[in-house]
């Protein structure tokens, strides 16, 4: 159900189809233990820390009915927090897609007259490609969270939403570092200390001498005109407060109705995402500091077309904690590439396809077992799940005629009528021929086809 | 107790021993079962697979095979959720609203195996002997969309004779998911290989679960490793008596 004058989400969300991309990825072995560690570890930190509150039940309600309330009038909110951001001093930008949100960035960077920003670790800029964007234009954005770091220099592409270089090891780091950190130490081990210390050097230098900064946020505050940033390093706080400009990049789901309900998500956030009680850091500002100009952009990308689904619109209520992907056993064994979005793992395969148009990302939304695992695990109760099924009805249904589809036609005609469905089973023994001589295309490469039996189930029992 | 007894497609065609299995532990318990004639199947690969439309007159001709039955029995968590889960709201999706409460009613008369005979029939001990060692996979379905929690390993556990030993993981899906296994056949394989060596490592001689299908997958693996791990399902063990 989307409506003229709905913009299509474009930047950083489509890719190869998955079946294809996770292919390669399954043949690297050393990805699949990087990431089966990772995950293992994280997933068990966060039960725990799960475990600890015994209200979760009520806080995952609570978190989940906010985000639906923001969502129900979310026209109103956004109004709201405009005007607050005004109020303050911020300059407050609009953008329907990646493209205007990028021209947006790109001109007030140019004005300025940097070459180079800092940037605090965002999905909303990735999502809709703005570092490409700056480079572009000859202004070079240097990421300042470790991780988003370790994938920029190695010319990589990130594979998490939160652990964007998950799927990298130690020594994989440390060679990056070596050959592209400039003026590195080319004795580094690759000790995690070691290297946080050669990132922190690195960065340092940056934070002190870039005037232009460029932020998402995780939260925005409609009532105060707020924005909140939840990290764990410290290096976001340093792009919020050192710069002179303060570019904010915000997907406009992101609002809250007022500061009390920051509570709930400060709860969720961080146990759901890094397994830790409380995060290190938690920025919080109202309007630019003295002698900042600040900036807010609020970019739509696809998520009006989105709230205009009622079986889909619940995916916008995510606060990218990441829980899913770290439980997800396709994930656990693809990783992030396969998934061809900024946003991979189950919340990828049900945001990508929304935000872009199903017919863009058709592969997605069968990227899954069903398996459930996600639903549990999501802090705001997203039923990605059912999604993932609604959305495949949309795949087949917008692909028309295909030889499954006209299968699957067939196979419903014999499965609803019991007569033509006992004739079907009783061709056990042309089954037979068949599954010797018909392989399924790679099913059964590992697998051996079950030989249907002698006699059917209702045979037996009418015989009987 | 009169039991309808909903065999499933995959039981119906492919397993029928599990299906005996449900009729003479049904029947050794002291219950009568019959099998509705109009029965075919849940309609749950349609639905998964992108096709509610098509899947539509298969939970017709589901609700309608079982409109007048006391209460359904099903060898399968997986067909049970979908009856539960999907129905209803796969009829109101394509505007069905009069079909949509029928299979509301259906839906709440429906039971999966080991929740019957733990929720409804108070058991734990069915009076089962199995003397072999055992591991069980609890299959995402049964776990995560009917919550039948530990009702299957309670009833394992009542067994005389069994040597029931605990899966690594088991929790994590095996990779099957209907369609899943042939449109994303590699990443399935991987998630395949990781759960047959978790059940290879417990030493057991039998893999049960509560879902023919997930058993099927698992199975077929196996038996192309020439592992000699016999899948069974939860039925076919607590069938046996001394
Ligand atoms: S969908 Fe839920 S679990 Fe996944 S990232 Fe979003 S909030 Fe976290």
């Amino acid at each position: 159900m989307t409506f003229l004058g709905m913009p299509a989400g474009r930047g950083n969300l489509t890719g190869a189809p998955f079946p294809e991309a996770a292919r390669t990825a399954l043949k690297d072995a050393q990805l699949r233990r990087n990431l089966a560690k990772a995950t293992t570890t994280i997933r068990a930190k966060r039960a725990g820390v799960v475990a600890e509150l015994p209200d979760w039940a009520e806080l995952r309600a609570a978190g989940a009915a906010i985000k639906d309330q923001v969502l129900a009038d979310l026209d109103e909110h956004l109004v709201r927090f405009e005007e607050a951001l005004t109020a303050r001093g911020t300059t407050v930008h609009w953008a329907r897609d990646a493209d205007e949100a990028n021209r947006v960035v790109t001109d007030l960077v140019l004005a300025t007259g940097t070459e180079e920003v800092i940037k605090v670790k965002s999905m909303a800029t990735a999502e809709i490609g703005l570092n490409e964007a700056l480079a572009a234009v000859g202004v070079h954005a240097v990421e300042t969270d470790l991780a988003e770091l370790i994938v920029q220099l190695g010319n990589d592409r990130s594979s998490h939403i939160l652990v964007p270089a998950i799927h990298r090891g130690r020594a994989e780091i440390r060679e990056i570092f070596r050959r592209h950190m400039p003026g590195v130490d080319p004795d580094l081990t690759a000790d995690p200390r070691a290297l946080a210390e050669a990132a922190r050097k690195h960065l340092r230098h940056k934070f002190l001498t870039v005037d232009v900064a460029v932020s998402g946020a995780n939260f925005g505050i409609a009532d105060t005109g707020s924005l909140v940033v939840v990290e764990s390093e410290g290096n976001g706080r340093m792009c919020l407060t050192l710069p002179r400009t303060l570019i904010s990049v915000v997907g406009i789901e992101k609002l809250l109705p007022s500061w009390r309900d920051l509570e709930v998500f400060l709860q969720l956030l961080p146990r759901s995402s890094t397994g830790e009680r409380m995060n290190p850091y938690t920025s919080v500002w109202t309007g630019p500091t003295e002698g900042q100009t600040s900036h807010v952009v609020l970019v739509d990308n696809g998520r009006t077309a989105t709230l205009a689904d009622p079986d889909g619109r619940a995916a916008l209520r995510c606060i990218r904690c990441s829980a899913c992907l770290n439980s997800c056993p396709v994930y656990e064994r693809t990783g992030g590439h396969a998934y061809g979005s900024t946003y991979p793992g189950p919340i990828g395969a049900v945001l990508s396809p929304q935000l872009t148009g199903v017919v863009e990302n058709p592969t997605l939304p069968f990227a899954s077992s069903l398996c459930g695992v996600c639903y549990d695990v999501c802090p705001v109760a997203i039923d990605i799940p059912s999604m993932l099924v609604h959305l495949r009805g949309r795949v087949t249904e917008a692909k028309r005629t295909t030889p499954e589809s006209t299968a699957m036609r067939a196979l419903a005609w014999v499965m609803s009528d019991a007569r033509r469905w006992r004739r079907f089973t009783r061709l056990g023994k042309f089954g037979r021929t068949a599954s010797r001589h018909v392989p399924l295309p790679g099913w059964s490469v590992a697998r051996d086809v079950p030989r249907p039996p002698e006699e059917t189930f209702r045979d037996w029992w009418e015989a009987r | 107790m009169r039991v309808a007894l909903f065999v499933t497609c995959l039981v119906d065609g492919l397993f029928p021993d599990v299906g005996k299995a449900t009729v003479r532990l049904l029947e050794r318990l002291g219950h009568e079962v019959v099998v509705p004639a109009g029965q075919t199947c849940c309609g749950q690969m349609h639905v998964n697979t992108g096709y509610p439309r098509q899947a539509l007159p298969i939970i017709r001709n589901h609700v309608k095979a079982f409109e007048d039955a006391e209460v359904v029995v099903t060898p399968s968590g997986s067909c049970a959720g979908s009856i539960r889960h999907q129905h209803a709201d796969v009829a109101r999706g394509q505007g069905e609203r009069v079909l949509a409460e029928a299979a509301e009613e259906t839906a709440k008369r429906t039971y999966e195996l080991s929740e019957f005979l733990a929720d409804v029939l108070g058991l734990t001990d069915v009076g089962a002997y199995f003397p072999h060692r055992v591991t069980h996979h609890p299959t995402c379905h049964s776990l995560r969309v009917l919550k039948v929690g530990d009702r299957p390993l309670r009833l394992l556990r009542a067994v005389e004779g069994i040597d029931l030993v605990e899966l690594p993981a088991a929790e994590t899906c095996c990779g099957f998911g209907g369609t899943f296994a042939v449109k994303n056949a590699d990443t399935s394989t991987a998630m395949l290989a990781d759960k047959m060596s978790n059940v290879i490592g417990t030493g057991a001689g039998v893999l049960t679960a509560g879902d023919a299908s997930c058993l099927m997958h698992i199975g077929s693996g196996l038996s192309r490793l020439r592992s000699g791990v016999r899948p069974l399902h939860l039925a076919q063990v607590l069938e046996n008596t001394r």
